[in-house]
């Protein structure tokens, strides 16, 4: 009791001040993270970083000059954006209304643990499957000729549309999932409110729903079109990967594997990476125009 | 599609059932409420209240049974469709809305012109008193101001019938008087008619023109605040207007009206009030009827605390068997002093045990 008292008329400890910041024992837990950080990620990027400057033929931006005057290379960005883009906003726009219809569902566990499996499986074993399955004597083609809509077989494969049916279908679960996290995160008794203020299932969906689930769908559209932008093993496996599905991260395995230029291979790098960048930061940045807090009607 | 304002004359439930799976919530309310009537519906927590609500505002199916207006059956109808208002326990406000786009929710899906919309919203903050906080997010009030903007939000588009679950459980005591009035105003200027829940009795006896109690999703009692008040007709009903007293008794005969009641060796008169099949009885008697007699009848207890109660002094005492018992005093006793306590015969209420 006495101790308490003479340690507050000193004042607060430096313990106390530290624990007032925010700063404690636990603080310590985050260094092994901020190491693997440091380590696997930012070092990586600053080496590449520095190693784009310093390209074959000596000037500094001379890999930079090359990509943005080469239509080889600067189509990979355009080729890329085509791919992730509608690919992206296809899966939010068919996972919205399902996660509607899932979020009223019982079995959610079961269903949800059927859409995880894709996203175990990969890209490569998709592809694989799309393989066999869209082939010139493929269940498609052979099906849509058995009932006669087909004469005959189409080639869905090695070209744009090849990709873009990959991207999808290995995209989707995980747009999904996320969607679905966020759609279930808004308190139903909002609904409720609504409905019983005159607004019928349209004007709810827009007043209520919309304003509250903008935030977290602009998210959920970043951590999308990241995965699809990133795509490599669909476009060189069901794609067209020297023309229509050159896409960015083939220009730079090439660079890298092909022709050896790990400067121009870490140059193209760094322009995906600040497309991307962009693309993320134009989008969270709609957000900020939105309600961004609790989506519940309650205080806690 | 709306039911416009006013256009009812009786609301019927007929055999309102609601079941959770196995759990039946509701079983099987009938009631008629008429146009105008405020009803409070009383009953302790999960008796079913908060569900009986929303089946009548459309949020919840009636598994059988039916709610009518008139000869209209409105339980088929969607809730956007039935246009109640209603007050949720948990407010639901919008929280992407302002205050003011909150109460103006209703009157804009209603597509009532902007000058018009903003008066109404402006008078509906001003009878919550919430004029200042009309462009704060639900998020940055207190828990009392979001209960006020539910209940503005409900009653500015002046529904023909509110349904009000607990809207003042978050208010302090001041705040909840001066509300209880301004809802009982509302509620008489707009000649709405309105549902009420609460579990507190003197909110219910204070504003409800009939008081319905509810327990384990059963209807015990319906009757004016003064009947409810003076005779409930059931135990559990007398447990909520405040009789606080239990003691079990022995039947040992009727005097007219007053059945003869034997506890603990001690014979007290009381009104009889339910039925019993056997010998087996329990009298209720509130605190304040129960008082030292100074006289050598009256059921003897040790007296175990007094407190001081700005009237008078509230006892608690223990009788020979250990039944506690609490009482009025209009002078502070000793502890561990010996009085006997009694009441006049018709504050004694007498239940059977044929429930
Ligand atoms: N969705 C549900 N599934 C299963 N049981 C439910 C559900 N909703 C309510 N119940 C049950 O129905 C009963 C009545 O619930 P209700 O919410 O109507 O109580 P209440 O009278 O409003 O209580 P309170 O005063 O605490 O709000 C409770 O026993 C509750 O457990
Ligand atoms: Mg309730």
């Amino acid at each position: 009791m006495s101790a308490v008292l003479e340690s507050r008329a000193a004042g607060p400890t430096l313990r106390q001040k530290l624990a007032a910041r925010g700063i404690d024992g636990a603080t310590l837990l985050v260094l092994p993270c901020v190491a693997l950080i440091l380590g696997l990620f930012i070092y990586p990027f600053l080496y590449g970083l520095m190693l784009s400057f310093e390209p074959k033929d000596g000037s500094l931006f001379g890999n930079y000059a090359r990509f943005f005057s080469d239509p080889f290379l600067y189509g990979t960005i355009f080729k890329t954006l085509r791919l992730a883009f509608p690919v992206t906003l296809l899966n939010l726009l068919i996972a919205i209304p399902i996660a509607f219809r899932v979020r009223l569902m019982r079995r959610q566990r079961l269903l949800t643990t059927l859409l995880v499996l894709p996203i175990t499986l990969g890209t490569v074993l998709v592809a694989e499957g799309m393989l066999f399955y869209f082939g010139p004597q493929g269940w498609f083609n052979r099906a849509m000729m058995a009932v006669g809509l087909l004469s005959t077989p189409i080639s869905v494969l090695n070209g744009y549309w090849g990709v873009f049916i990959s991207l999808v279908l290995t995209g989707f679960p995980f747009t999904f999932l996320l969607t679905l996290s966020y759609v279930t995160g808004i308190d139903p008794s909002l609904e409720n409110a609504a409905a019983t203020l005159g607004a019928g299932p349209a004007a709810r969906f827009r007043e209520v729903f919309l304003p509250l689930l903008v935030p977290g769908l602009a998210i959920t559209f970043c951590l999308s079109f990241v995965q699809a932008y990133s795509v490599l093993p669909s476009a060189v496996l069901v794609g067209d990967p020297a023309n229509a599905t050159r896409v960015i991260s083939i220009a730079a395995y090439q660079a890298a594997f092909e022709e050896y230029d790990y400067s121009m291979a870490s140059a193209i790098a760094m322009i995906m990476g600040a497309v991307q960048l962009l693309v993320v930061v134009a989008v969270l940045g709609c957000r900020s125009l939105f309600y961004r807090g609790p989506a519940a009607g309650a205080k806690g | 599609m709306t039911v416009g304002p006013a256009t009812f004359k009786q609301l019927h439930l007929q055999g309102v059932r609601r079941e959770f799976d196995a759990f039946t919530a509701l079983k099987g309310l009938d009631l008629t409420i008429e146009r105008g009537e405020f009803i409070a519906l009383l009953g302790p927590s999960g008796c079913g209240k908060t569900t009986a609500l929303n089946c009548i505002a459309g949020l919840l199916p009636v598994s059988a049974g039916r709610i009518m207006l008139d000869d209209r059956r409105v339980d088929v109808l969607r809730p956007e469709e039935r246009g109640f208002g209603m007050v949720f326990q948990n407010y639901a406000l919008f929280p992407h809305m302002t205050v003011r786009k909150n109460i103006g929710f209703g009157l804009r899906m209603r597509g009532v012109p902007k000058p018009e919309l903003e008066k109404r919203v402006d008078a509906a903050l001003a009878a919550v008193r919430l004029e200042s906080q009309a462009e704060k997010l639900p998020g940055q009030l207190s828990g009392g101001q979001q209960q006020r903007v539910a209940i503005a939000r409900a009653i500015v588009v002046e529904p023909p019938l509110v349904l009000m679950d607990e809207p003042l459980s978050n208010l302090d005591a001041k705040l909840r008087l001066e509300m209880r009035q301004e809802i009982r105003r509302i509620h008489q200027s707009l000649g709405s008619t309105t549902i009420y829940v609460t579990h507190d009795q003197e909110e219910a006896l204070s504003l409800a023109d009939r008081i319905v109690v509810l327990r384990d999703g059963a209807i015990r009692q319906v009757g004016t605040p003064a009947e409810l008040y003076a005779l409930p007709a059931h135990l559990d009903v007398a447990d909520f207007m405040g009789f606080r007293n239990r003691v079990n008794g022995e039947l040992v005969g009727m005097e007219g009206e007053d059945a003869l009641l034997n506890i603990e060796g001690t014979v007290i008169r009381g009104r009889m009030r339910a039925a019993s099949a056997s010998k087996a009885a329990v009298a209720a008697i509130r605190p304040d009827d129960l008082e030292p007699t100074g006289t050598d009848s009256g059921i003897p207890v040790r007296v175990e605390a007094v407190e001081y109660r700005g009237r008078g002094f509230h006892g608690v005492g223990v009788t020979a068997s250990g039944t506690e018992l609490h009482f009025a005093s209009p002078h502070p006793l000793q502890r561990g002093a010996a009085v006997r306590l009694g009441a006049d015969a018709g504050r004694v209420l007498v239940f059977g045990d044929a429930r």
